[in-house]
Parts: C-alpha cells; sequence; structure tokens
C-alpha cells in the first residue's frame, strides 16, 4: 500500500515536471495544452463567443529553436481576442501527433487551419477533409506535399535564398581569395540544405576554396572543435561561414583563442544566421561581419490574407515568399537590432 | 569393437594459466551404467566434463563416442554440439532461465529454429511433466518453482533429447530424501534402456545406493576405476583424498549442552518474525553451544536464520544479546553485535563473483569498520593472506576473481569472511552444500573448535548425520513451525524423523 | 618486473589505452606534427598552448568528467542514466540566469555553481530513487528526464539563448591570465583527482562494485543498496553541473536544446571502451576518461581528415565497432587462445617450474 502511494506520488511529481517544462510554452489565452501531449487539443470556442474568429494553430513547439519561439510568439501576439480571434493551438515534432490534432480542430468547427508541418508528407487526407467542413488552411513556414487547391495560401520562406543572399554579400566583399570554413547544421534540415547550397555552388565554381566543410549540429561547442582543428592544422582561412548565430560564437571563441582577429577590416570574416539580438550586437561591436535572417515573422501577413477572405476578396497568390533580411556589420543601427532582433 | 562402451576418454589434458586441471586422465563410460565419477575439490571432476561437452577445448587427448555402434572420436567443440551428439549435462548451479516458462525452458535452444509451435511445446511438456511426476505446470515460469523442482525440470529436459550419455553433475544437493528417489527410479529407469550416465555427488550414501562403477580423480589425476563392490567407502574416501582417514570418527567429541542458568544466552529472541518467516518463534543459544535447525526443505529452517539476522524485513519480536534488549532490524545491526550469517545460496547471497579472493574475505570486518574507513591494502593483504593460509583456501593468488576457485574454496573464503569478524555468534546455513567430503569434514571440525573457543553457532545442513556430529541441540521445523527440540540422548535419527513426521518420538 | 607485466595485461585498462595508442600512432603516421604544441598570444593578450592535443584534452573534458559519475551509476545500477545531457542543459540554464541576474563577480559564479550543483543533485536524486527505490530499469526511469529536461530548461531561460560575457566566465571556459593550460583540462584534473581521493578515503568503490555484482550479498553483509545507488547518482549530479557550467563557459551562451546534443551516448561509450560491463560490477574509472579522450581524439582526427560532415558518424561508428568488438569476452578468449598456442612451451616450463 505504501509502495502505491510512493508510486503514485513518483507519478504525479514526474508528470508535474514534465508539466512545468512545457507549460509556459502554451500561449496563455486559449489552449495550454503541453508541447510534448499526446491529448488532442483543447476544445475552441464555445458558441457563447461568437463574433471571434475561430482558428486552430498546429506548430512546431517553441522549445524547437530561437526561430520557433519567436514564430510562436509572433503568433500569440496576432491572434487573440484583441484582435479578434478565438485561437486554439497545438504543439508539435511528430507529424502523426500534428495530424490528430489538425483533425481534431476540423471536427470542432475552426473556421481557419493554420499549418507548420513538422513533415511534408501525408496531409492530403486532413486537408481534404477540412474542406469538406468548409476550413480554409493556411501553410506557414514550411511547404507540404500536397495539391495547391488543399489550401488558400502558403507564407513560406525560401532557405535557399536565404543562402543566395549570403553568398551574393561575400562576393560583393569583393576579398581577394576566399578561404571559406564552412560549419554546417544538422544534416538534412531545411536550413542546413537552404543555408548550404549556394556557397556549394561557388565552391564547385571555384571561386572560394573549401577548408573544411563540416557538420556542428548547431551546437556552439562543437563548432568550436571544428575551428580549433583547422588552425591547429595550420591550414589559412580568412571566411567562416556559419549556419547559425550560436555556431558563429562558438567559431568566434577559437579564434580569440588562438589570437587570431575577427570582424569588419580584420584577419577572418565571420557570418552568422538567425539574427539573435545577442548576435546582432556583436555585429554592432564589429566583431562579426554578416547574420541573415529567416523571418519567424508571417502571422501579420497571415491576418491581413484571413480578414481579405473575411471581406470576400479572393486572394493573389497562393505561395508567399516571405521577405529575409540580412545585416551588415557597417550599416546595422540599433534600430535594426530592436526592430529585428529575436530574443534579449 | 567392444560396443557395450558408450563413451571413453584417453590422456585428458587441460591447464589453465597456471595449474594443471587434467593431466593424461582416462575414462570409459559403459552402456546401461550408472557411473560416479568423484575427487574432491578441484580433482578434476568438473573440468572433465566441461571439456567432454566442449565448454572448454582439450590441450590433448581423444574422446569416443559410440555412434550406431563403432566408437569414432569426437571432438566437441559446444555444449550445443554435445547436445546433438546426445551428451547432455545438468549442472549442479541451474542453468536455466528463471523467468521463461517450464515449456519454454523444456524446448529453448533445441528447435532447429524452426517455427514454434506453443501448443505441441505445451502438450509435450506436460507429458513429460505427468510421466515423471514433477509438480510444476507447463506454462508456469519456472523462478516460481522451487529448487528442487527446477532442478528436475532441467533433469527432465535432458531426458528428453534422447541422450546417449546423460551428466548429473551433482542434481541431488538441493532434493530432498523424496525426491532424490524419485530422480533414482528415474535413473534406473533411464539405465535399463542403455543411457550411460555419469553422476557427480558429494553424498556417499548415493552413490552406495545407485551407481554400479567408481572413477576416482584427484589433483587432475586418475586414481583409478572401481567395481562398486569393491570398494568400501573408508577406502572411497581415502582414496579421494589421498590420506587414510579418522578425521570423521575424531568428530565424535561434540560438547554436551552446557545449560547452567548462570549466564544468560549469547542470544535470546522472542516473538521473533520475518516478512519470510510468519509464524513467530522463541530460541536461545548459549555461550559456545551448537545448535541446529532442521526439517525437510521448505520447512522454514532457513527462513527462521535469516529473521535472526534480520536478513528479511523483521516485523516482530524481542531480541536480547548477553542478556541485553537490543535492537536488529537489519544484517549491520547484527553484524555489530557480533553475529555472523553464511548464506544458503552461496552464489546468489554470498560471493561477489567479480571480486578478489581478498575483498571478498574481508568485505564483513570493512562494513563494521565504516564507509569512511578503508582498509589499507597491507592490511586487508594481511587479513586475507591468514585466513587463505588458516582455512587452506586454494587459490592460485588472493586477486584471483573468487568466481574462478571450486564451489567448496567459495564457500571457505565466505567462512573466512565472517570468522574475521572474530563473531560470537555464528549462523551456518547449508556450509556444506556441493561441497567435496573432504571440506565437508574440515568446516564440521571447525565448527566443533569454534564452539570450544568459546563461538556460539547454528548449523543448518541437510545431511542429518553432519547435524548429529556437530550439534548438542536440534530444533525441529514441519510447515514453516518449530514442532519439537532435540537434545542429548534424545538426538537420533529415528527420534528426528519421527518429530518431523509428527508423531511421539520413543524418548518424549 | 614479469609480475607487474602480467598484471597490467589482465588489467580493464589494457584495451582503451591499446587503442587510444593507436589511434596515436595513426595520426603521427599521417602527420607528424599532429601533436605538436605552438605557443600563440590569445585575444585577451595571455601566452597559451594549442595544438591538436590540447584540443583533445580540452574537448573531452565535459564527457571525461561526465563518463566518472556514469561510471559509478552503471557499476551499482547495472544501467546507464540517459538524461545527463538534459541535465546538464538544466544546470547551465541555472548558472546563466543566477549569472545575468546579478553582477559578475567570483562570489557570485561560486554561488552559481552551487545552486546549479544543488539543482542537478535534485534531479539525480530523483533519477536515483526511481531507480534504487522503485527498482525501475534506469534507462527507463532517466528517460522521463531526457524528454522533460531541455523544455525545463527552456522554461527556465524563458524560450531564448541567453548570453553572458565577462572575463571571469572567459577565464573558466578558455584560460586564466598566466597559466598556458585551457582551465577545463585543469577542472578535470582536479576532479579526477578529488574523486580518486574520494575513493581512497572511502569505502564507495568497494560497496559500489559489490551492489553492482550481487546486491543479495551487499544487503546481508551490511551495505544498503538504496544509499550506494542514491550515492551515485548524486554523485553523478555533481558531474552533471560541472560539465554545464563549463561548457556554457567555453561560449558563453546557453542554447538548451543543443547544448551537449547527443552527449549521454559518448559518456556510454566512454564507459563501455573503458572496461566497465554496462551491466554493471566492475569499474575502471580511468578506464572511462581515456575512453573519453579516445572518442575525442577520434573526431578532432576526423575533422583533421577532413570527412565529409555526413559521414562522419559512420566512420565514428566503425571505429567504436572494432574497439567493442575488441573487447568482447569471445574475441578475448580467442586471443588468449592464440596467445597459449603460441607461448605453449613458455608456460608448460612455467608450471613445471612450479612444479618442482
Amino acid at each position: 500500500m505504501k509502495k502505491i502511494l510512493a508510486l503514485l506520488l513518483v507519478f504525479v511529481l514526474a508528470s508535474g515536471l514534465a508539466a512545468c517544462g512545457s507549460a509556459p510554452a502554451a500561449p496563455a489565452p486559449s489552449s495550454s495544452a503541453p508541447a510534448p501531449s499526446k491529448d488532442a487539443p483543447s476544445a475552441p470556442a464555445t458558441p457563447a463567443d461568437s463574433g471571434l474568429i475561430k482558428v486552430g494553430i498546429v506548430n512546431n513547439p517553441p522549445s524547437e529553436s530561437g526561430y520557433r519561439a519567436a514564430n510562436v510568439a509572433d503568433f500569440e501576439k496576432v491572434f487573440n481576442e484583441a484582435n479578434g480571434y478565438k485561437a486554439s493551438t497545438f504543439y508539435s515534432l511528430k507529424n502523426d501527433e500534428q495530424l490528430n490534432a489538425a483533425a481534431q480542430f476540423i471536427t470542432d468547427g475552426v473556421d481557419y487551419l493554420l499549418i507548420s508541418a513538422a513533415a511534408t508528407d501525408g496531409w492530403t487526407n486532413v486537408l481534404e477533409n477540412a474542406k469538406q467542413a468548409g476550413v480554409k488552411v493556411f501553410l506557414f513556414d514550411r511547404m507540404m506535399n500536397v495539391d495547391e487547391s488543399l489550401f488558400e495560401a502558403a507564407v513560406v520562406s525560401d532557405m535557399a535564398e536565404e543562402g543566395r543572399m549570403a553568398v551574393q554579400w561575400l562576393i560583393d566583399q569583393k576579398l581577394p581569395e576566399y578561404n571559406v570554413v564552412h560549419i554546417q547544421g544538422a544534416m538534412g534540415s531545411d536550413a542546413q540544405i537552404g543555408r548550404t547550397g549556394a556557397l556549394d555552388a561557388e565552391f564547385e565554381k571555384g571561386t572560394m576554396k573549401r577548408v573544411i566543410q563540416q557538420t556542428a549540429t548547431w551546437d556552439e561547442a562543437t563548432a568550436k572543435q571544428i575551428v580549433e582543428s583547422v588552425i591547429n592544422s595550420g591550414e589559412k582561412f580568412n571566411v567562416i561561414y556559419a549556419e547559425n548565430d550560436g555556431m558563429a560564437k562558438g567559431a568566434v571563441a577559437a579564434l580569440d583563442e588562438a589570437g587570431i582577429t575577427h570582424g569588419v577590416d580584420k584577419e577572418v570574416v565571420i557570418m552568422g544566421f538567425d539574427c539573435n539580438k545577442w548576435a546582432l550586437r556583436e555585429l554592432l561591436a564589429g566583431n562579426w561581419n554578416y547574420d541573415g535572417q529567416c523571418s519567424p515573422f508571417q502571422a501579420s501577413v497571415i491576418d491581413s490574407m484571413i480578414k481579405d477572405v473575411e471581406a470576400g476578396k479572393t486572394l493573389p497568390e497562393k505561395i508567399v515568399i516571405n521577405e529575409e533580411k540580412f545585416f551588415d556589420a557597417r550599416t546595422i543601427t540599433q534600430a535594426d537590432i530592436d526592430t529585428y532582433g529575436l530574443g534579449d | 569393437m567392444q560396443n557395450d562402451i558408450a563413451l571413453s576418454m584417453r590422456k585428458i589434458n587441460k591447464s589453465f594459466p597456471g595449474v594443471q586441471a587434467l593431466h593424461d586422465v582416462d575414462f570409459t563410460l559403459y552402456k546401461g551404467e550408472i557411473h560416479a565419477l568423484m575427487g574432491e575439490n578441484g580433482a578434476g571432476k568438473s573440468t572433465l566434463i566441461k571439456v567432454l561437452t566442449g565448454v572448454y577445448p582439450k590441450d590433448s587427448g581423444q574422446i569416443y563416442l559410440n555412434l550406431d555402434g563403432t566408437n569414432k572420436e569426437i571432438t566437441v567443440k559446444s555444449p550445443y554440439e554435445a547436445q546433438n551428439l546426445g551428451i547432455s549435462t545438468v549442472y549442479q548451479e541451474i542453468t536455466l532461465c528463471p523467468n521463461l516458462t517450464v515449456a519454454e525452458n523444456m524446448f529453448i535452444g533445441r528447435g532447429n529454429y524452426r517455427m514454434v509451435n506453443w501448443r505441441s511445446m505445451k502438450k509435450k511438456t506436460t507429458d513429460i511433466l505427468s510421466k515423471l511426476n514433477i509438480p510444476a505446470r507447463a506454462t508456469q515460469q519456472l523462478g516460481t518453482c522451487s529448487l528442487a523442482v527446477q532442478q528436475m525440470v532441467a533433469i527432465a529436459r535432458a531426458v528428453d533429447m534422447d541422450c546417449k550419455v546423460l551428466i548429473l553433475d551433482e542434481p541431488t544437493s538441493s532434493l530432498d530424501e523424496q525426491e532424490v528417489e524419485k530422480l533414482f527410479s528415474l535413473m534406473r529407469e533411464l539405465k535399463s534402456r542403455g543411457v550411460g550416465i555419469i553422476f557427480i555427488t558429494h553424498f556417499l550414501e548415493q552413490v552406495y545406493e545407485i551407481c554400479d562403477r567408481i572413477t576416482v580423480l584427484r589433483n587432475g589425476e586418475l586414481v583409478g576405476e572401481y567395481e562398486i563392490k569393491d570398494l568400501p567407502r573408508v577406502q572411497l574416501i581415502s582414496k579421494m583424498m589421498g590420506k587414510d582417514l579418522d578425521d570423521i570418527s575424531s568428530l565424535q567429541n561434540r560438547k554436551p549442552l552446557d545449560e547452567k542458568a548462570d549466564t544468560p544466552p549469547v542470544y535470546e529472541a522472542v516473538g521473533l518474525s520475518s516478512l519470510e518467516c510468519a509464524n513467530a518463534f522463541d530460541f536461545k543459544i548459549t555461550k559456545g553451544e551448537v545448535n541446529g535447525f532442521t526439517g525437510l526443505l521448505g520447512s522454514g529452517r532457513s527462513e527462521s536464520v535469516r529473521a535472526i539476522f534480520a536478513a528479511d524485513k523483521i516485523t516482530g519480536g524481542r531480541m536480547k544479546i548477553n542478556g541485553k534488549e537490543i535492537k536488529i532490524k537489519k544484517p549491520k545491526n547484527a553484524m555489530m553485535h557480533g553475529i555472523g550469517y553464511l548464506p544458503e545460496d552461496r552464489k546468489r547471497d554470498g560471493i561477489v563473483e567479480d571480486l578478489s579472493v581478498r575483498e571478498n574475505i574481508i568485505l564483513a570486518l570493512q562494513v563494521m569498520k565504516g564507509f569512511f574507513r578503508p582498509f589499507s591494502r597491507s592490511e586487508a593483504e594481511a587479513f586475507a593472506d591468514e585466513y587463505i593460509k588458516l582455512l587452506g583456501i586454494k587459490t592460485a593468488s588472493m586477486d584471483t576473481p573468487i568466481k574462478s576457485l571450486s564451489g567448496g574454496n567459495q564457500q571457505k573464503a565466505i567462512l573466512a569472511r565472517w570468522l574475521l569478524t572474530n563473531p560470537q555468534y555464528l549462523i551456518l546455513d547449508e556450509p556444506t552444500r556441493g561441497i567435496d567430503v573432504g571440506t565437508k569434514v574440515e568446516i564440521q571440525k571447525l565448527v566443533l573448535r569454534l564452539a570450544e573457543d568459546g563461538v556460539s553457532v547454528t548449523f543448518i545442513s541437510s545431511e542429518i548425520e553432519e547435524m548429529l556430529r556437530t550439534c548438542s541441540r536440534l530444533i525441529v521445523m514441519r510447515d514453516r513451525k518449530i514442532v519439537g527440540e532435540l537434545k542429548g540422548e534424545e538426538m537420533t535419527q529415528d527420534n528426528i524423523m519421527h518429530t518431523i513426521a509428527g508423531e511421539a518420538g520413543q524418548n518424549g | 618486473m614479469g609480475n607487474g607485466l602480467k598484471k597490467f595485461a589482465g588489467s580493464q585498462l589494457v584495451i582503451p589505452l591499446f587503442a587510444l595508442f593507436l589511434l596515436i600512432v595513426f595520426n603521427l603516421i599521417r602527420d607528424v606534427e599532429f601533436f605538436s604544441l605552438t605557443i600563440a598570444t590569445n585575444n585577451q593578450g595571455n601566452t597559451v598552448l594549442s595544438g591538436n592535443l590540447i584540443s583533445i584534452l580540452n574537448g573531452a573534458s565535459a564527457v571525461a568528467i561526465l563518463s566518472i559519475g556514469m561510471t559509478l551509476v552503471t557499476s551499482s545500477c547495472k544501467g546507464q542514466d540517459i538524461s545527463v545531457a538534459a541535465g546538464a542543459a538544466i544546470a547551465g540554464s541555472v548558472f546563466v540566469s543566477v549569472l545575468r541576474a546579478n553582477e559578475i563577480t567570483i562570489p557570485v559564479i561560486i554561488l552559481a555553481f552551487l545552486l546549479c550543483c544543488a539543482v542537478s543533485i535534485l534531479f539525480s536524486t530523483f533519477n536515483g530513487v526511481l531507480v534504487a527505490v522503485f527498482k525501475i530499469q534506469p534507462m527507463i526511469a532517466t528517460l522521463i528526464l531526457f524528454s522533460a529536461g531541455r523544455s525545463i530548461a527552456y522554461w527556465i531561460n524563458g524560450g531564448a539563448t541567453p548570453t553572458i560575457s565577462s572575463p571571469l566566465l572567459v577565464s573558466i571556459g578558455g584560460f586564466i591570465p598566466g597559466i598556458p593550460i585551457p582551465t577545463p583540462i585543469i577542472i578535470m584534473v582536479i576532479f579526477l583527482i578529488l574523486i580518486s581521493l574520494v575513493l581512497r578515503f572511502t569505502n564507495l568503490g568497494l560497496y559500489t562494485q559489490v551492489v553492482g555484482i550481487n546486491e543479495g550479498t551487499a544487503h546481508l553483509n551490511g551495505i544498503n543498496p538504496v544509499w550506494i545507488k542514491l550515492t551515485a547518482f548524486m554523485i553523478l549530479g555533481v558531474c552533471v553541473a560541472t560539465a554545464g557550467c563549463i561548457t556554457v563557459c567555453r561560449i558563453g551562451l546557453i542554447n538548451h536544446e543543443t547544448l551537449l546534443l547527443d552527449v549521454e551516448m559518448d559518456v556510454i561509450l566512454a564507459v563501455a571502451i573503458g572496461g566497465t560491463a554496462l551491466s554493471g560490477g566492475k569499474f575502471s574509472l580511468f578506464g572511462s576518461v581515456i575512453g573519453a579522450y579516445i572518442i575525442q581524439a577520434l573526431t578532432v582526427t576526423l575533422y583533421a581528415m577532413k570527412v565529409p560532415s555526413s559521414a562522419v558518424k559512420a566512420y565514428k561508428a566503425l571505429v567504436i565497432i572494432i574497439i567493442v568488438l575488441i573487447s568482447s569476452p569471445v574475441v578475448k578468449e580467442h586471443a588468449i587462445n592464440l596467445r597459449n598456442k603460441l607461448f605453449k612451451k613458455q608456460v608448460k616450463t612455467e608450471i613445471s617450474m612450479k612444479a618442482s
């Protein structure tokens, strides 16, 4: 008996831990579904609060990355009762859980379904159901493999464009030679593929020299080790192209320890992605040279599209490419940091 | 060709680093005979069997097996191969899987990797079990059966595999008399079918009851092969030990019970009960007394002594040491009050397999000394050295892992562990189980010597002879209850049997 | 002398040391200057040592520290804690939040570290209670924190990847002015000395092994297996806190999602390579530490060889399979047989000498 009680206690404790881990992840207004929970999303609007537009949002959990945290925060800011929405949200990194949640939202009778899919496949059925039920679907952040007729519009990032912009910037610097240390993110992720592509093309053409190309799986410490190994090998390099800010910071730590200068008009050009506020401050201080951004801010675009649909207008485009930004250490201002920087 | 030979081994040699375990050993087994393989600890019995069954590769020598009437030389590379050739073994320690069912254990590792047919497997098992009168169900988890039944399942498994040569390595050490009888009738049945049986045991009575011939090994060498009728017991023992013995007769000098009431008992318990021993009992032992718990397997004798040592959770009772009321809630308390306990199941509760003999010997004293006061290497070595010499523990060095010692020497090391703590009260639960005659005698002598030195001892053995020789008081148990107490003249084999059976003995 | 050599040949350290030796030789053949040390001046103006040797020792410190605690847990609980990396993310987050809330001075850093140790021990004890009291298999018990840990860290960080910067932290993660050796290496050495002292002046080693090999015996000899297991987990907690703080100080940034990502597997591997059976029992702390250095040396070698990113893991797996195979009992037995065949004469004469 005592053992059972104690076991129960541990169980409660454990679930408490899990819950307190993810509770803040859930958006304040309506939903309290914890991120890894397999439960169906909480039931949305009761008939009492009609007048509000009911939306169901299926997204990846904010704990996934700083980018996602900003993305989630952006949606919370836009889709709330003050703006005329009754929003229910479900977060998961798993496609099947997302599919279930979407089906549940349809059953619950939402007006709009906003989806950032964990994986690109397997959505056709659910979207057909949505169409039959009269639920309008918007995709954001990521595309999926479905017929275009199944959704109203998609607001997506073009990771490849992001890479092209960064490489174009690098070419524009007109360095006498390009010896590039390329630190990749987790292999196979969208961001890694997009950010690697353009640079790989330059390597192929021979306009830039690949000193090393290695994955640090988004990890700062691993990035530092990779750069250390290059320094130890004695090979010359003058550009570090890291596929996110953290890895760029790790690389810079290695340079600092070896006494190699970096930043504007220094030995090594530092390039990062994501535009964390702290990274942009490094740019402002001239320690880094470039930071590219894949914009996590899609909520306001979708908001205006929903308002258009409600007003009976037809949307001009099916696929809207989010505008990507980048910052150069020579031109960045404090205002840019305040407006576009992620986190704090 | 001599077609009645089932198996012969010629000039078998096997050495381990630093030890020549077998030296030019010959062995012949005829069809339809029960052949005892006898020898002391480390005489090479187990090694010979392991060479035969392919557990160890032999260094040199030949093994011939009668296959379809002709003796062919075989090389056995694994027990599985041996099994396929018709050589099956039931080892001393149970080697089945306790968490599988009886049926699964019967058929595991035997199939030709064909599909398993659970239903037929279950049916076959049920048939075998009922044919052999084994009290187990096919779907029962093996671990829930008693040790004895597990052993019988292991034998049933071997029997079921149509073996030509059946090796029984100490199969009876955990069986009670009735079960032994059942096993013997089974062995006789197999014998009449022409199976050759190699029987390894430490129970001399059993050898003389069932065997036809005896092969004696000593220190890895063959002493000789004898017809059973040509070799009286005393001679067998002297052949095994390599010297003429009067040890056993010299043991007959146990002290009469000293029942003067002026000193309080060394240990006394009133209404003691534990989770495993639900019936509260009273018990006391005086200084220098040797007493014993007796009863059939499962009568609760082990559970009772475990309660004294607080090996299981104590649920009630008051205890006194030398007249002073104390609390013993866990083994450490008992140890600190000078109680030592050598457990029944050496492998599960006694030895720490992978650790050295040295570490195994100092363990209890080290725990008593305290977590923050480890012995220095030299202290530990001195202790270990002293007791290895004192008890004559045969080990390559004190740093040898204890698991590579023979059973008897492992037992001696555990005994050394408790002697080192200088206990005033020592509980020995089956200290002589599964070890050779020589060591058995040594241990009994040691018990008597300890008693002379004023140590109180509780001694449990399945062999009533041993108990009668050493104890001055016997507590008889049946069905987890104490049903009688015998001392002095009352202590006869007859009386014990009657008390166990629940009838009034001759002397009340 | 011969005896000492024999003892060594039988010890658990042979295989890891041999593997390390092979890696070193391989690198020296590939590039004679691979292990050469150079003296450089870093951007803080300190004179420091650098080179692949330093990189290996430095980079492995976190895994090495974790492997010490993991060895004790493995030995006593017959299983592994897979939540160490998630735990380190929590510890690192606590460390960073305390530092961000205060002005960074030495006392504040010490306070932050102690607090982060306390939190780490708390979580570790939670794991320990599940394992020791409720007898849940360690991998299953620690799966809870493995899944929830980074979420907890996220919550502590408020969803961001906060940065901290101070010369004091650079001293911890990088170099202390005037000392040319990276501080993580020094911390690792101090840690190893401390643990060695604990093992020397207490019975932790003996008790842990007894509990891991035979719990029944431990109980009957007055050892409380529950306490031993809890102690192992608490020590692992301290290891986790230390590893987390070092890693945070290296970069001055906490990313709860990637901090020491997948490092639990490296740690378990280090323990396995070090000669401690993952099923518990006899352990070798130094073996585990050497295991950690082997893994790091392997990683650095692969970087130096410019193995493509997508193939790194495959190469690593290949080498590790070889090491694990060599140390498997089956291969060992064959090796012993082979040796016996080769040196048969010698053994025989030895025996006859003993006999005479």
